[in-house]
């Protein structure tokens, strides 16, 4: 019992962030063109995202 | 349709720049449809040779969108971007701001979505611990944790079905939202209450499974129908965005079309399209009009013709005078009787809807009679609104919520990768009713160029000569003899000079002899006693007369055969000509045509055709078409077509062949199989589980398991639309 305590709140902690990272990737646009991503790590040259 | 005429680089200058939008003080952003993208290196060469032009401050390529986002600084110079970009080898058009905006309905159901599979993996797995027989405190606690997940996800995910049962019970209508808020809220207030009281049984996990799968199929059918809609909205731009108008010191400045109103003056350049209708004041030209009136040859224009809004201007500047504003030209016009057209025409119920007509009040009235049934058996109300709430859960739409968007869906990407957009689902489900089909004649039965009627019967000196001054000039007839004296092979002849006098013709000299190609009235002497048309003269003599066909869109006879042997009927109603029209309608083999009709007149036909029990499908290109496409129960376009036309139709297909209409039928008849399979299996599925909860089976777990595993099934049988037909492909 006494390890759910921690296991438990660790457990929806990673969720948490795991759905947080995917609401900021939704936000920061990198859905927006999952065909180009798909070709871009392809390329030699860095590639900056910078705006 | 051929795009490369030459711009005139004020007016285009002046186009980028109303295409933009400013993102932070000098810096401004261009969106550019690039239809040509379709792999890493055209990223690659785009980036690259865009990014080294001056005053280009960043320059992205969206893969997925076949989209250029262009940032540029404001205080200098333009940069030269869409010549740069035809330079590397791709078709560019400006994509109006208004259509950038993103899609805040999409991402709103992607992050419930998100939310809601977040609640729904947490809280199994919690219960999955209560089913193996956690107990006591242990499963008190669970339930704990699963309520305090379910409830954010319930209030930010759910909202999407509350708002819109709302919204529906409000006009004292229900809808398929009604009975899954019902089950969603009743589910999680149970579970609650059983929570507070150390129950052993509790439905989070089923209300947010639920939640879960219900959004997904929702979201599917908006990126969808999101997908087709920045396709088509990629496509060129048939209609002018502004034009070069004379200001009140005499020079010319580029303005808005909004701001152009009658009497003012403008300047149109060789190549651009008439932004409202207008009357030629000086110069001489040709316009293309096949998008407004189906005609396919050229129409030689002079001082005092009137010009139609969306006419393309082939061959010379020409000074013309405003005579309505844009929202009064011919556009308007057509407008006006497309409203016209869809009022006349029915509503449509998808097949879903008219699914969750019959199954709403089923399923409320089950978990009702249920909860009496329970009170009237043993009394025990607790006992009572768990049946009830169970029977709501078990029979929630889930595979009937995903058993028509997944199938579309998949039916869409068979379509896309066959380049056919389709824009509304439920297009799908019509065009299998239909009996009849409507096609427009120049730009869809025929491409809209031109080519020389029997190159042969010529000599190949005369089609040489004819060729090599055809090759001056960017008028269609003048490039179809051109094409047919390249093949030919035949050498051209020498000349001293070569001009184009627009409007009329090519001239040449060579050792003192005049070659004139072009109308008959000025390349010959003796035009009166001639027939009308295009000629090549020799010091006004007549060498050749020339006459030009519409080249037939690729397998038109196939398909029109096809067609037939389907028991479809076949017309052809066009705007142009008797003559041109029975040629062609002969050359297919169909039997019924209508020619010279006007807009109003194609929108009519059609009308009739309906009110005599006919299913129609129109498919058309011209913005005379637009009224047609309205008023059919089902509409397609090609690429080609005006922007109105475009946006009206069902499908758009943007390859030549006219294999689209087949290709669709085929696909729609396979996907109307699966989607009767679906609600097959749905219907199965209830009338086990249906029982099972009434009498009071029921556990969370028999529920999860009994969901989910309807849900794949469901969607497994969707994903069967991926396999390509058998028989033989196109």
């Amino acid at each position: 019992m006494s390890g759910f305590l921690y296991l438990v709140p660790i457990a929806l902690v990673l969720g948490v962030v795991g759905l947080l990272a995917f609401l900021w990737a939704l936000r920061d646009g990198q859905y927006e063109d999952l065909e180009g991503a798909a070709v871009r790590i392809l390329f030699d040259d860095d590639d900056h995202p910078d705006q | 349709m051929d795009m490369t005429y030459p711009h005139d680089t004020h007016a285009a200058e002046g186009e980028f720049r109303l295409a933009s939008r400013v993102v932070k003080g000098h810096l401004r952003q261009t969106d550019l449809s690039v239809p040509g993208i379709h792999c890493g290196g055209c990223i690659r060469r785009i980036e690259k040779g865009l990014g080294e032009l001056p005053n280009v401050a960043h320059v992205r390529v969206n893969l997925s969108t076949r989209r250029v986002a262009l940032q540029w600084h404001d205080d200098a110079p333009l940069p030269r971007v869409v010549p740069t970009l035809n330079e590397l080898g791709f078709e560019a058009y400006l994509v109006a701001t208004t259509s950038v905006e993103g899609d805040p309905v999409g991402s709103e159901l992607l992050r419930a979505v998100a939310v809601s599979g977040f609640a729904a993996l947490n809280i199994m797995a919690l219960s999955v611990s209560v089913w193996l027989g956690a107990a006591d405190e242990t499963r008190d606690l669970f339930h704990w944790i699963s309520a305090l997940l379910a409830l954010p996800a319930l209030v930010y995910a759910g909202r999407i079905f509350f708002r819109s049962a709302w919204s529906s019970l409000r006009h004292f209508h229900t809808n398929m939202d009604v009975p899954i808020s019902l089950g969603l809220l009743m589910a999680f207030g149970m579970s609650l209450y059983d929570t507070m009281h150390h129950g052993q049984h509790a439905y989070f996990d089923a209300s947010t499974t639920l939640l879960f799968f219900l959004l997904t199929g929702r979201l599917l059918d908006h990126q969808m129908r999101e997908k087709a809609r920045t396709a088509i909205k990629g496509l060129a731009s048939y209609a002018a965005r502004g034009a070069n108008v004379r200001q009140t010191n005499g020079s010319f400045a580029y303005m808005p079309l909004s701001d152009i109103d009658a009497g003012m003056e403008l300047m149109l350049a060789a190549g651009e399209r008439v932004p409202v209708d207008a009357v030629v004041m000086t110069g001489n030209s040709e316009l293309d009009q096949s998008l407004i009136t189906g005609e396919s040859l050229p129409v030689a224009v002079a001082p005092g013709a009137t010009l139609r809004a969306g006419t393309l201007n082939l061959t010379g500047p020409l000074t013309i005078t405003a005579s309505a504003a844009a929202d009064a030209s011919f556009l308007a016009e057509m407008m006006h009787l497309m409203e016209a057209a869809e009022a006349g025409r029915g509503p449509y119920r998808r097949i879903a809807d008219r699914a969750s007509d019959l199954y709403a009040p089923v399923v409320h009235l089950a978990a009702l009679l249920s909860f009496i049934g329970w009170m009237l058996i043993n009394g025990d109300v607790h006992y009572a609104i768990t049946t009830a709430v169970a029977v709501l859960i078990i029979t929630c739409p889930c595979a009937l919520g995903l058993a028509v968007p997944m199938v579309q869906m998949m039916a869409a990407r068979r379509l896309f990768a066959e380049r056919i957009m389709i824009r509304d689902g439920s297009a799908l489900e019509r065009i299998n009713e239909i009996d009849h089909i409507v096609f427009d004649k120049t730009g869809t039965l025929t491409m809209g160029h031109l080519t020389l009627r029997g190159a042969d019967k010529f000599s190949p000196d005369t089609l040489a000569l004819a060729g090599a001054l055809g090759a001056r000039s960017n008028h269609p007839c003048s490039r179809a003899i051109h094409q047919a004296a390249a093949d030919a092979a035949a050498q051209p002849a020498p000349f001293d000079a070569v001009r184009e006098v627009p409007g009329f013709g090519v001239e040449a000299e060579a050792g003192g002899t005049t070659w004139r190609l072009g109308r008959a009235e000025w390349a010959l002497s003796d035009a009166a006693t001639m027939e009308p048309g295009t000629y090549l003269a020799c010091n006004g003599q007549p060498l050749a007369h020339f006459e030009f066909d519409d080249m037939l869109r690729p397998d038109a006879r196939e398909v029109v055969r096809d067609l037939t042997a389907r028991s479809i009927g076949v017309e052809i109603m066009s705007g142009d000509g008797a003559v041109p029209v029975s040629r062609l309608a002969e050359g297919l083999g169909i039997h019924h045509f209508k020619a010279e009709l006007l807009p109003g007149d194609k929108a009519a036909g059609i009308a009739k055709l309906t009110s005599s029990g006919h299913k129609v499908m129109m498919v058309g290109d011209g913005l005379n078409d637009a009224p047609a496409l309205v008023s059919a129960y089902v509409s397609m376009a090609p690429a080609s077509a005006a922007d109105v036309g475009r946006n009206a139709a069902d499908f758009v297909f943007l390859h030549d062949s006219l294999r689209a209409v087949t290709s669709v039928l085929d696909v729609a008849r396979q996907s109307a199989r699966l989607i009767r399979q679906n609600f097959a299996l749905a219907v199965l599925y209830n009338a086990i589980a249906l029982p099972a909860a009434v009498l009071g089976y029921v556990t969370p777990l028999v529920a999860a398991l009994a969901m989910s595993s309807s849900s794949i099934i469901v969607v497994a049988n969707a994903l069967r639309l991926r396999e390509t037909p058998r028989g033989p492909k196109s």
